[in-house]
């Protein structure tokens, strides 16, 4: 098994939880560390629970993982909630003045710090956090300057005083731990690997301005705000237009214009907001001007669970707006994939003219992975399609010329018109959202007619065998003949991974099938692979299988089982695993695996 | 088909003719907007691919199939934010948005409101008829209380929305009433609302021929009083335009109720868009930016 160690720091929200996370990320990755970090939290600005867990290790680290091997309780609720959590090797360290802890498992060792005599906690309300972070560091096998470094940048902006201040109290907890505390058996390593420490929602964002996104716009929902955030601060740097608009609906739309005068525009929101722009992707695709929206999920229906994670909006993606329509809807695998698949979407639909889903959950959105900076390349491919702007020579058939034979909608094999944006001379056309002749004209008030109708519906569904020979089919990655195939889509990649990794040293072969591309499908290739497979498994976030339905809906097939989570927090590798083999033991056909964490 | 280039000089009526005529009822005031929008730009002279005609839904929606000049029909009430993203794309575009009083204060309220606050250049032409027309005559947000439609045949009893003042207190830079019945007023009305350098809103009395038997051409004739003709008003004079607005009876007052000048629009507020407008722009993150952008998460 490869070597991970995971920190989770517990607290009330407004109790500074994300500072000592934040730090304690930079030391790893610093290190040449992989890491994934994942904030289980509540809908409240002050109060309410939250647990930060930070998982590293010398090589990647996809998941939470199953451990804890550090936990630093910052009030009592945490202690109490989670202490039962460690098992043997972990280590709990909390202020000793405040904080009672329960009963340990044995071979958990209990770190009280006696903070008001290490520390003045009348000038520094957060010294038990800094204390803390000294002692787990010195625990971890990590020299003192690494935590001197990041704190300095931390608090530069405060000052050399309270620089000095944070230095002098983490070094008490440092000293402190080397004096009382028994180090982590194994001190973590150090590597030579670089890494960016990113959330989801930053990647997206970060893929945008890498696609020449040159329009962005949202209404604040979570858990897509960081979107907004990330995109809102760098505008100015990336020649981004961001705008915060009045509703969901006034963001499509307005994404809509924009990318209409030709430029790159993107829009994220949640499930919430996503139904809102129902109508306007069906103007986009009616009116062929494409455009990107992110749907960052959370636990639904209606407001939901605001801050926990679900794959629930699969079907609200599918049937999003009335009629039939291409589209394109894909799921990033992990962070980094958040980051790489923005240009990838961005060229599909200026290729298609239509909208683009990008099916994003909180999982992703507001976790963070340790992404090898090579893999945020900000020169990708860019293919603009069959655009014409005129005097800016972007994209294909930049022509100036007068062409009073231009149709918007010209009927062609492939169902592409070229398109061309408003003030180019020689292009005039008015575009409709009802439907229209090649030129643009209505035909459906007092000139409708079937043969036309036909015409128009059919060129534009021919886009859709465009798109799919544009996507590569998934594939199977692990052992061919496994006794067990994982079936996953987005998000939950890199959990499957582990667990198949698990089941596969535990003498139990398993293999993987992970969806990106949810529309287009391959339905075909997938039940080629599945067909061979021995015992199929679909492992989702949502309670009724949605994309098991989909599978089925799409080529017929049913899997052996499926393991389904729907309790706003993420899977864990063992739930998995555990599942797979009640499963194979003939014990039933569906688990829903209870998550042990109170959060 | 006249879909060349167009020199300024060279643009007239007939260019602006659209691919289709107009399908609106015989005697609907919206051919009388048309006419005086047609007319604004020939009088202006704006190269016809440089203009943008965008609607919702409705029968004054459908005017941009009846311009030729470059158009969008788009959904129900969105037309406003489909214009502003189209503006903040390319702000060398002039944007002219048409739609009725249904789309516009009913199902396009929020859009009205937060077009307005933001100054978005644009001249927003609601034909206004009190009526809604497509979906065959029902009550409509500027609907007067007691009037009878198929949705409300025992009478109106809600009050209707007042577009001069919601405009004025949305924070509208240039605010006007026209009268379809009065072509001359009317076109310069909207040369003046192209022309200003921010929002511009103008109502126009539109009536409908076909299910509004209350706000006919017979009715409006001898109530609309152009401000114009008082020398004392001065359309600076934001209370005095609030005054103005409340107006409505024997002596409804049309023409220019408030204009300042000295308020950015939206896209000359935004440095991003300073070297030009966006569509113009530099596709790619230059790489020293790029590069700080990966190393603040390191």
């Amino acid at each position: 098994m490869k070597q991970t160690f995971a920190v989770a720091i517990g607290g009330a929200a407004g109790q500074g939880v994300a500072t000592p996370g934040d730090i304690f990320a930079k030391i790893f990755s610093r290190r040449g560390l992989s890491l994934n970090a994942y904030n289980a939290y509540q809908s409240i600005i002050r109060g309410g629970h939250t647990l930060l867990t930070i998982r590293t290790g010398p090589e990647p680290v996809t998941n939470m993982g199953d451990r804890i091997d550090l936990l630093i309780p910052l009030n009592q609720d945490t202690m109490d909630r989670h202490l039962k959590l460690l098992g043997n090797g972990a280590s709990c360290i909390y202020n000793a003045d405040t904080i009672k802890p329960g009963v340990a498992a044995d071979g958990v060792q209990l770190c009280p710090l006696p903070v008001s005599e290490l520390a003045d906690i009348t000038r520094n309300k957060v010294a038990q956090n800094t204390l803390a972070m000294g002692a787990g560091l010195h625990m971890m096998g990590i020299g003192f300057p690494a935590l001197e470094e990041a704190l300095r940048e931390q608090f530069k902006k405060k000052g050399e005083a309270v620089v000095a201040e944070n230095v002098g109290v983490a070094r008490a907890g440092y000293d402190y731990a080397a004096r009382r505390f028994a180090a982590f058996l194994n001190p973590l390593p150090k590597t030579d690997k670089r890494y960016a420490v990113l959330s989801g929602n930053i990647a997206m964002a970060m893929g945008g301005a890498a696609a020449g996104v040159k329009f962005y716009c949202a209404y604040p929902m979570s858990p897509s705000t960081g979107v907004l955030h990330w995109m809102a601060a760098h505008a100015r740097k990336a020649g981004i237009m961001v705008r915060q608009v009045e509703d969901e609906i006034g963001v499509i739309n307005m994404a809509i214009g924009a990318a209409h005068g030709g430029v790159r525009a993107m829009c994220a929101t949640s499930g919430g907001g996503f139904a809102l722009m129902s109508e306007g992707l069906g103007m986009s695709a009616m009116i062929e001007t494409p455009v990107v929206v992110i749907d960052c999920q959370r636990a639904g229906p209606s407001t939901g669970v605001p801050t926990k994670t679900e794959q629930g909006d699969l079907w609200q993606m599918l049937g999003a707006a009335f009629g039939d329509y291409p589209r394109a809807i894909a799921a990033p695998l992990d962070i980094a994939d958040c980051f790489k698949l923005i240009p990838e979407m961005f060229n599909l639909v200026d290729r298609f003219q239509c909208p683009g889903l990008v099916l994003c959950d909180l999982l992703l959105s507001e976790g963070r992975l340790g992404v090898d900076p090579k893999d945020l390349d900000f020169h990708p491919v860019i293919d603009r399609g069959e655009l014409i702007t005129g005097t800016n020579g972007n994209g294909a058939g930049a022509g100036m010329a007068t062409n009073g034979d231009y149709k918007r909608y010209r009927i062609t094999e492939s169902g592409i018109s070229p398109r061309a944006v408003p003030g180019v001379p020689g292009h005039i056309h008015t575009v409709a959202t009802d439907e229209h002749m090649e030129d643009g004209v209505l035909i459906s008030d007092e000139f409708t007619n079937p043969i036309k109708r036909r015409a128009m519906m059919e060129k534009r569904m021919r886009k859709v065998a465009g798109i799919e020979a544009a996507v590569r089919p998934p594939e199977l990655r692990g052992p061919r003949d496994a006794e067990v195939t994982l079936i996953g889509w987005g998000s939950t990649k890199g959990v499957i991974e582990e667990a198949c990794e698990i089941l596969n040293e535990e003498g139990i072969s398993a293999n993987q099938l992970q969806i990106r591309w949810l529309v287009p499908l391959h339905g075909e290739a997938i039940l080629e692979l599945l067909r061979k497979a021995r015992h199929t498994i679909i492992v989702e976030n949502n309670y009724s299988g949605q994309f098991a339905r989909y599978l089925r809906s799409e080529t017929s097939f049913v899997p052996d089982g499926n393991i389904r989570k729907y309790d706003g927090e993420p899977f864990m590798p063992h739930h998995i695993v555990e599942a797979v083999k009640e499963q194979l033991g003939g014990k039933t056909k569906l688990s829903v695996p209870a998550h042990e964490i109170m959060v | 088909m006249a879909t060349g280039v167009q020199r300024a000089s060279q643009l007239t009526v007939a260019d602006l003719k659209g691919r289709v005529d107009p399908d609106w009822c015989p005697g609907c005031g919206d051919f009388g907007v048309l006419a005086a929008i047609q007319k604004a730009l020939v009088d202006l002279q704006i190269p016809n691919h440089n203009v943008v005609a965008i609607s919702g839904i409705g029968c004054s929606s459908n005017l941009p199939g009846f311009i030729n000049t470059y158009g969008m029909h788009t959904l129900h009430g969105r037309a406003l934010a489909v214009a502003t993203g189209l503006k903040l794309a390319n702000h060398d575009l002039t944007v002219l948005v048409t739609g009725g009083d249904g789309d516009g204060f009913g199902i396009g309220g929020n859009h009205f409101i937060h077009t307005m606050r933001r100054n978005v250049d644009l001249l927003y032409i609601v034909m206004d008829n009190q009526i809604y027309g497509l979906t065959t005559g029902q009550t409509s947000p500027t609907s007067r209380i007691g009037m009878k439609t198929k949705s409300m045949p025992f009478g109106n009893i809600e009050a209707p929305v007042n577009p001069i003042s919601m405009a004025l207190a949305a924070g509208a830079t240039f605010v006007a009433r026209g009268f379809s019945g009065d072509q001359k007023h009317l076109t310069d009305l909207i040369k003046q609302g192209i022309e200003h350098k921010g929002f511009s809103f103008l109502d126009v009395f539109s009536p409908c021929v076909t299910y509004n038997f209350d706000n006919t051409y017979q009715w409006y004739r001898p109530r609309v009083k152009k401000l114009e003709d008082d020398s004392g008003y001065d359309a600076t004079d934001w209370p005095a335009a609030m005054e103005k607005s409340l107006l409505w009876g024997e002596e409804i007052p049309i023409g220019k109720f408030f204009e300042r000048t000295d308020l950015p629009a939206l896209h000359a507020a935004e440095p991003v868009l300073n070297e030009g407008p966006l569509l113009h722009g530099e596709l790619r993150v230059p790489a020293d930016v790029a590069r700080s952008f990966i190393e603040e998460l390191m």
